[in-house]
């Protein structure tokens, strides 16, 4: 307990269960979590807010996002700067979207941007294919890859303007009924 | 009055946004956006304002005296800058407006409803005077409670974390800040207090939440296992849990109000025939063998009917025992049937919004068939796996929707295979049923081999358990149905199997028990006349009193109800260890063989024929169905059971989770078998009535042995209840009750019950009706929109682009650079949610009414100051001076 102390100020503890989903005992988890990662780049006193990025390499190497075919999108969508590297702030972000704890929009805005590979705004035919040949690993043909999304841009677009808003995007996620449960990770 | 709150005020604009270099033109953000230009001509007349509180007196008059002086020179000068500035060509000032406009709409967006709330208030608070401080101070009270509510939800923003962590900080310091000024007025301890321990319950609750998802039992494990194997195999788990939590509460029930009292109260072994163990079988009784088979000193124990006493009171405090355990027998099949409903009914309630799913098959695969729980590098090459089939067999649906195959072949095979399967079926249960009558011969012989004693239990049931299925699944591959239908099927008919196999294995017990009772009228008589013997034999001395016959001489009855426990025991505890086995070699064995022996094996092992073994989710959940109903049927004859059962499910959550993670890989048909997935709920549920059944009509239609057993000695076993009530209650209570009994009444209320369900079914039934026509309605009505939105879009940019191209011809240039950054400014910072909306409704907005009011520059800030601008200059003054110069005097 006494080297927990000073990792945070009780105050920062305290500003962080504020904003994230996450008690005091998980906020110490992760930033140990963190800290693992790059021990001799990240400091054990974060009591000064030093700026300090743990590279995206080492980010997308951790088990819980290994195996995921978004973790690139995900590291990006939380970085700041959209390059995957990512301080204890990111990173503290990124898992309080992805706890159970996030309410379901939270969760739908940041899934539309993950989903959205060019940075666009809308998801488009091109991330809609870029999806598709992440989920499946390139084993669909062009022609089944071009029909899924055909199919999907069907189903969802409302306005008929041949990509996905994030209007659109809420909209179908809000009836998904697995969106909730698959969606989040555990840490 | 007035002054302090109105400095609160300015401290809470000033807090709500981010602290930055341009602090003036951000001081006029509310301002500037309800017209800017309004706001900075009343400024001139307006700046000597600050003066007007001084006029009247209050009581902090003389506290805030010195502060508002500050202000006042503060302001003005400031004020004075303003003007300078102001005073430069109209060109510029309408750009500094919209240089303002765009920050606002750009930086500010996201505050839009926060603000909104409050500069509206700041309107109708300057404009309806500042006398009214009771109404200003519930103001700041509501922008209090806006910021409070920021607080609470700031971990619902979309925002990074830096910015996340500036605007806590600036809310809670507004708070702050309110909190000690309005102390300073009325009730200060008071209000102080209140806050400290609104403080405290936030924290207190905050700590109990931990606690709580702390005290969640094995949450880590199956959260560790959920994110190696997935949520499907997690939800058996999750499944066991909350079975596990209805048997603890089952088991409290059956210790707490009928073994505890019993042992503590009862009379004690040995005391009477019923609770000593026979002499016949006495040298015996001790053997492990015996006691294995639950036989000997266990079967005269608690933990089976037989053992307790018929006494109607036990103990010093007059423990009514037997009714204590018929309720209590009634009771667990009132909870069991409550629990299970209920979470029936709030699952049917979650899952509403399900209907809609099949108009976004492929976007749902396409954005919710990943489990980001996988972290398992062998989970997600099977996800992969799966995604790509389900999307090849939505494809292969989608292509083949229209196309019609041989459907009369579908359907004769389809027929073939329900027609083999009744076959198996009856054939199984034909089995069973000849077992058991075969093993009835058998327990009358005396010398009986192992094999002959547990054929029935032991091996046949777990051989037809473990044979079936795999055949029926052969069989189902006949009817060709979609993967998710024919699991259905398949579990609907192991479910029969084990159901058949189960209501045999019962039907040939009630023989047996019928057989026993038959015999029952000559042990009694037997009985009897061995103690009548026993009393009046000749050559004992008349003069002193005989002593009493040793209760284990005692000839007695066969006790079916016992028997019937005993049954019970065995087959749970067989099957447990069957189960156990069966993983322990399966899995484990299995798993072992193949990792270990594939260095030196011809092929490859783990890729190829033996490989390791799946979690058999459906398998383990309906075995853990079956356990349960075999645990209701039991309980009532044998009180131990579920002490058995809690043990057993106990180990298995431990044992299992071991095995899970050591030995098996993940299932690859996906299957739900949560509580969510009300299936599992259903055949829980029929097994509770199923398993009612046979209970009740042992209660309600046999007669109960007459040596053992707390009901021993009366016609039927609910005859306790008649006698509690006759003799324990008030005759009137009596008299109500047997009114209430009455066949008069109770034909009239079942009709009206089944009036009410008709009627409520009905009702129901309509409302869902009504239900689906709004939301295909609300459906139609967004296309509507959307497609006019498209539309208006469209039209709105071409309009724009009309309007731009015009107005660069007719205006001055400078305009233009203003009005294309705003237009864009105003759609590109929208990024954020709300997008599509925002840019349908601002940008034909901006598209059309900026442009327009730029081919009259002059005549619209007239129009518009009257009302709006005056207002709002009044406040300018105490915003900018007071941020430097309110904080200064607490500090």
């Amino acid at each position: 307990m006494g080297s927990k102390q000073t990792v945070f100020t009780q105050e920062q503890l305290e500003a962080y269960q504020d904003c994230t989903f996450f008690t005091r005992k998980e906020i110490m988890r992760l930033f140990y979590r963190y800290q693992d990662l790059a021990p001799q780049l990240v400091p054990l006193d974060y009591t000064s807010c030093p700026a300090v990025k743990v590279p995206y390499e080492l980010i997308g190497s951790m088990p819980e996002l290994k195996d995921n075919p978004f973790r690139q999108r995900i590291a990006q969508v939380f970085s700041e700067d959209g390059d995957g590297h990512m301080t204890l702030d990111n990173f503290l972000d990124m898992f309080s979207v992805m706890s159970e704890m996030a309410p379901r929009d939270l969760k739908a805005y940041y899934a539309f941007k993950i989903y959205d590979f060019n940075d666009d705004d809308y998801i488009c035919a091109w991330d809609l294919e870029q999806t598709v040949t992440r989920l499946t690993r390139g084993e669909l043909s062009a022609e089944e890859v071009g029909l899924v999304c055909e199919k999907v841009l069907d189903e969802a677009d409302g306005d008929h303007d041949g990509r996905l808003s994030l209007e659109d995007f809420q909209n179908m996620i809000l009836r998904a009924p697995d969106f909730l449960s698959t969606f989040h990770i555990r840490i | 009055m007035s002054p302090p709150p109105n400095g609160l005020k300015e401290e809470g604009d000033r807090s709500g946004r981010r602290p930055s270099s341009k602090q003036a033109p951000k001081a006029e953000g509310p301002a500037g956006r309800r017209g800017a230009q309004p706001g900075q001509k009343e400024w001139r007349r307006g700046s000597p304002r600050p003066r007007s509180p001084r006029r009247k007196p209050t009581e902090f008059r003389s506290r805030r005296e010195e502060l508002r002086r500050q202000e006042r020179s503060l302001a003005a000068r400031t004020g004075e800058a303003r003007r300078k500035r102001d005073g430069r060509a109209s060109l510029k000032k309408q750009r500094a407006n919209s240089k303002k406009d765009k920050e606002v709409l750009g930086k500010e967006e996201t505050w839009k409803q926060l603000k909104k709330p409050r500069s509206s208030s700041l309107a109708s608070n300057t404009s309806g005077g500042e006398s009214l401080s009771e109404e200003e101070l519930a103001q700041i009270l509501e922008q209090v409670e806006e910021k409070k509510k920021l607080i609470a939800t700031m971990r619902n923003k979309p925002w990074p974390m830096a910015k996340k962590l500036t605007e806590l900080r600036e809310a809670q310091a507004f708070v702050e800040k309110y909190e000690g000024a309005l102390g300073k007025g009325k009730g200060k301890r008071l209000y102080a207090y209140r806050m400290l321990m609104a403080k405290k319950w936030v924290k207190f609750k905050r700590d109990f939440d931990n606690f709580k998802t702390q005290c969640i039992p094995w949450e880590m494990k199956i959260k560790d296992i959920e994110s190696h194997f997935g949520s499907s195999v997690a939800s058996y788990f999750i499944f066991l849990r909350w079975m596990y939590g209805v048997n603890l509460v089952l088991f409290g029930l059956i210790f707490g109000l009928v073994i505890i009292p019993e042992i503590l109260m009862g009379v004690p072994y040995g005391s009477i025939p019923r609770k000593t163990v026979p002499r016949a079988e006495e040298e015996k009784a001790m053997d492990f063998s015996v006691l294995w088979d639950f036989e000997g000193y266990i079967k005269y124990s608690a933990l089976f009917y037989g053992y307790y006493n018929n006494q109607r009171t036990i103990g010093w405090l007059r423990y009514r025992l037997p009714m204590a355990y018929f309720m209590v027998g009634v009771s667990v099949f009132g909870y069991s049937l409550m629990i299970v409903i209920r979470s029936m009914a709030s699952n049917t309630q979650g899952s509403t919004s399900e209907g809609e799913s099949d108009n976004f098959t492929f976007s749902f695969k396409m954005f919710t068939s990943w489990d980001y729980l996988i972290g398992n590098s062998e989970t997600a090459d099977n996800k992969y796996a799966s995604i790509t089939t389900s999307f090849k067999e939505s494809i292969v649906d989608e292509q083949e929707s229209n196309k019609e195959e041989n459907i009369h072949l579908t359907r004769f095979l389809r027929v073939l295979a329900n027609f083999l399967i009744i076959c198996c079926l009856c054939g199984s249960g034909y089995l069973i049923y000849f077992v058991v009558k075969r093993s009835q011969e058998f327990s009358k012989m005396q010398n009986v081999s192992w094999y002959e004693r547990n054929e029935v239990r032991r091996i046949v049931m777990s051989l037809l358990g473990m044979f079936c299925p795999p055949l029926f699944e052969t069989i189902a591959a006949l009817e060709n149905y979609h993967p998710r239908i024919g699991l259905k099927w398949q579990l609907g008919r192991i479910f029969a199997l084990f159901l058949g196999n189960l209501y045999t294995f019962l039907l040939a017990l009630m023989d047996d028990v019928h057989l026993k009772l038959s015999k029952e009228a000559t042990i009694k008589n037997i009985t009897h006349w061995t103690l009548f013997n026993y009393y009046n034999s000749s050559g004992w001395n008349e003069s002193v009193p005989r002593p009493p016959l040793h209760p284990a001489d005692v000839p007695r009855g066969s006790c079916w109800e016992t028997a019937v426990g005993i049954e019970f025991m065995r087959l749970t505890v067989s099957d447990m260890l069957v189960t156990y086995i069966t993983i322990l070699l399966g899995d484990f064995v299995r798993a072992c063989f193949v990792r270990f022996m594939n260095y030196c094996w011809c092929w490859d092992l783990e890729a190829g024929f033996p490989s390791y073994a799946e979690f058999d989710i459906s398998g383990n959940v309906l075995g853990l169905i079956f356990n349960q109903g075999m645990i209701w049927m039991g309980s009532f004859y044998a009180p131990g059971l579920v002490g058995i059962n809690v043990l057993r499910l106990l180990t298995s959550m431990y044992f299992q989770c071991w095995a899970v993670m050591s030995s098996n890989v993940p299932h690859e048909r996906v299957f739900k078998a949560s509580r969510s997935n009300n299936f599992y709920m259903g055949l829980l549920l029929l097994v509770l009535f199923l398993s009612l059944l046979p209970v009740a009509y042992t209660i309600m239609s046999l007669p109960p042995s007459f040596d053992c057993g707390p009901f021993s000695g009366k016609n039927r076993m609910y005859d306790v209840l008649h006698e509690t009530i006759e003799n324990d209650f008030p005759t009137f209570l009596g008299k109500i009750f047997a009114f209430l009994a009455n066949p008069g009444l109770i034909i009239p209320a079942i009709l009206l019950m089944f009036l009410a369900i008709y009627y409520l079914n009905s009702v129901s039934k309509s409302l869902s009706r009504a239900n689906a026509q709004l939301r295909k309605k609300i459906q139609a009505l967004r296309e509507v929109e959307k497609s006019h939105k498209s539309v208006k879009n469209r039209a709105a940019d071409r309009d724009s682009e009309d309007t731009s191209k015009s107005s660069s011809k007719t205006a001055t240039p400078l305009q233009i650079t203003h009005a294309e950054p705003t237009s864009h400014s105003a759609s590109q910072s929208q990024a954020l949610e709300k997008k599509a909306r925002d840019t349908g409704a601002s940008s034909p907005a901006s598209g059309t009414l900026l442009p327009a009011s730029q081919h009259l520059p002059g005549s619209q800030p007239p129009e518009v100051t009257p009302d709006s601008g005056k207002p709002q200059s009044q406040t300018h003054p105490w915003k900018s001076a007071s941020r430097k110069s309110t904080q200064r005097p607490p500090h």
